[in-house]
């Protein structure tokens, strides 16, 4: 176990300088969500247009490091996405975290992959999961316009 | 009194974390059991087992005898007046429970108010809660003060005509706070409120005397005071437990059960129903002991030594902020540090076998007030040693390097 695993640089860098850390204008679907456990909370906005493109996304939050870098490199990664995209994604993603090796989807360059990758130092914390986790399962409740806050608590 | 001593009665830091020699600063979390309290368990269930108070063969006896017997030794420690005012239950969470849950059906009423305040955990709202719903009572919060402690004056300010109840906590489990409880309470019987106090952290560091704090209800969890989890102790005034209804039904609480009705057994009976934590109890007794040995009084001076030095190394870290600074403090430094959230502090720290606890600690309310998301904690015990403060210091300056790359 390495700890240079979990705090890479792309993460503290993330997590300290959290990009998209705003409130879309005019966005016509959101959500939040909390992790009770730790505090972590995600208000994530989004903007889709008529040919259902993400066309902006941001979110307000705080939390630790891995969750608020988490939630700055999936929304760097969907912007310009389509919905079928965005669900893609965050199914490979949430996979890759949980046991997959890698990530399979075509949607993302290697590049793309290799930052989403840096998150998968979670996998050997297991309390921390969640932290990588919260962001993506929240965008999921605002692309099904949920009323409900995401809970860490209620999934896996 | 020699630590070195204590410590080698605790095998579990015979184990190594993380390739690490275990600093353990999570105590108020729960603490780590000395080896007679394991060694009774063990004894208990091969050799002496039996279920207690219902047979009348040997073991029956032997364990109904050992079991009651725990129960004087408690009534000893904590000077209570009779053995009959310690119930046992599953934890101080039940004993919590079991007040709100029927001194609300017998005494209140809508409008009704109960107080507590900003210090406390969640054990000591949620029950309460209950009655919100179930009566329609109001809860009150008493305010804690930029120090992070709750004043005589706080509690004074908050308490109304209609306050039924007032329910504190000893130790806050966060900064530290320890309350005037003996004021408090001499505060509420002069309004004629009784008052429970939640001494889940005060019990493992402080010493106790029913009689002189004379509050009406102490509730605690033995797993916090080197004993076994799955046990609480709920003290409470004779007078109480004669007067409030039972809490659970079940075997063993009952005198007569007749299909036309029912009528309850005698204390301590009345509160515990059903088969209890039998080896719990027993080898909580071990507990009792453990700290009689060393004596709580020691125990008491090694810990404020302690809490001492580890506030006055986190205050020479120029990136600790300590939460809260109450003049009279138990053995718990809450903390944050610029930048780093509390379970990435957690996380770093467990890699050099430092174990602390990162989050609201079941105080969401406190953390609200403060503004805070999550807090470090490291909680003290009476095994630890300034080397295991220091250790602490040093591996949160390793989390400094490692989020300045
Ligand atoms: C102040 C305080 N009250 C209540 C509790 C609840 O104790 P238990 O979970 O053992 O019932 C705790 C334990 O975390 C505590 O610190």
């Amino acid at each position: 176990m390495d700890l240079k695993d979990l705090y890479q640089e792309i993460i503290l860098d993330h997590g300290k300088n959290p990009r998209n850390l705003r409130k879309t204008e005019n966005f016509n679907k959101d959500a939040k969500g909390h992790n009770p456990l730790c505090g972590d909370k995600v208000h994530i906005f989004l903007k889709i247009d008529e040919n259902k493109n993400i066309s902006d996304i941001s979110f307000e939050g705080s939390g630790c490091a891995i969750s608020m870098a988490s939630a700055s490199i999936m929304t760097d990664l969907m912007k310009e996405k389509k919905e079928k995209e965005v669900k893609e994604l965050v199914e490979d993603f949430l996979q890759m975290i949980k046991e997959s090796p890698e990530m399979k989807t075509k949607i993302i360059n290697e590049n793309e992959k290799t930052k989403l990758m840096s998150l998968s130092g979670v996998k050997q914390y297991p309390m921390r999961v969640k932290c990588a986790t919260l962001a993506w399962h929240t965008l999921t409740s605002a692309m099904n316009n949920s009323q409900e806050e995401t809970n860490t608590e209620k999934f896996d | 009194m020699n630590i070195n001593n204590i410590k080698k009665q605790f095998p579990i830091f015979n184990n190594k974390v993380h390739n690490n020699d275990l600093v353990y600063l999570d105590s108020a979390n729960s603490s780590q059991k000395p080896q007679m309290v394991v060694d009774r368990i063990y004894d208990f269930y091969t050799k002496e087992f039996s279920n207690v108070g219902r047979s009348v063969h040997y073991l029956a006896v032997a364990a109904t005898n050992l079991y009651e017997n725990t129960r004087s030794m408690m009534q000893k420690y904590i000077n209570a007046k009779d053995p009959n005012e310690i119930v046992f239950t599953k934890g101080a969470t039940e004993a919590i429970n079991l007040v709100a849950n029927t001194f609300g059906q017998k005494f209140l009423r809508e409008g009704d108010e109960i107080l507590l305040t900003e210090l406390e955990h969640h054990s000591n709202y949620v029950p309460w809660h209950y009655l919100r719903k179930l009566k329609g009572i109001k809860i009150n919060f008493a305010e804690i003060n930029n120090d992070g402690e709750i004043t005589l004056e706080s509690i004074e300010k908050s308490i109304t005509p209609k306050t039924k109840m007032i329910a504190i906590t000893h130790l806050s489990n966060v900064t530290g706070a320890i309350l005037p409880i003996k004021e408090i309470t001499s505060l509420a019987h002069s309004k004629n409120i009784p008052i429970l106090i939640d001494g889940c952290q005060g019990a493992p560091h402080l010493k106790l005397d029913m009689q002189d704090i004379d509050c009406d209800f102490y509730a605690i969890s033995c797993h916090k005071m080197y004993g076994p989890t799955g046990l609480g102790v709920l003290y409470a005034k004779k007078k109480w437990l004669d007067t409030l209804p039972p809490y659970q039904g079940g075997g063993g609480m009952i005198r007569e059960v007749k299909k036309e009705g029912i009528s309850f057994g005698d204390l301590p009976n009345k509160y515990e129903a059903g088969t209890m934590a039998t080896a719990q109890v027993i080898a909580f007794g071990e507990s009792i002991k453990f700290l009689n040995q060393i004596g709580i009084q020691n125990i008491e001076k090694h810990e404020s030594e302690l809490t001492k030095y580890g506030e006055e190394v986190l205050r020479k870290n120029n990136s600790v902020k300590l939460v809260g600074n109450p003049k009279n403090k138990g053995s718990v430094l809450s903390f944050t540090l610029d930048g780093i959230h509390a379970h990435d502090i957690a996380t770093i720290l467990d890699e050099d076998g430092v174990a602390i606890r990162a989050g609201h600690h079941c105080c969401q309310i406190l953390h609200d007030k403060l503004g805070l998301s999550a807090t470090a904690r490291a909680s003290l015990g009476v095994y630890n040693t300034k080397d295991d403060l220091d250790k602490l210091n040093e591996s949160i300056n390793k989390c400094k390097k490692i989020f300045d790359r």
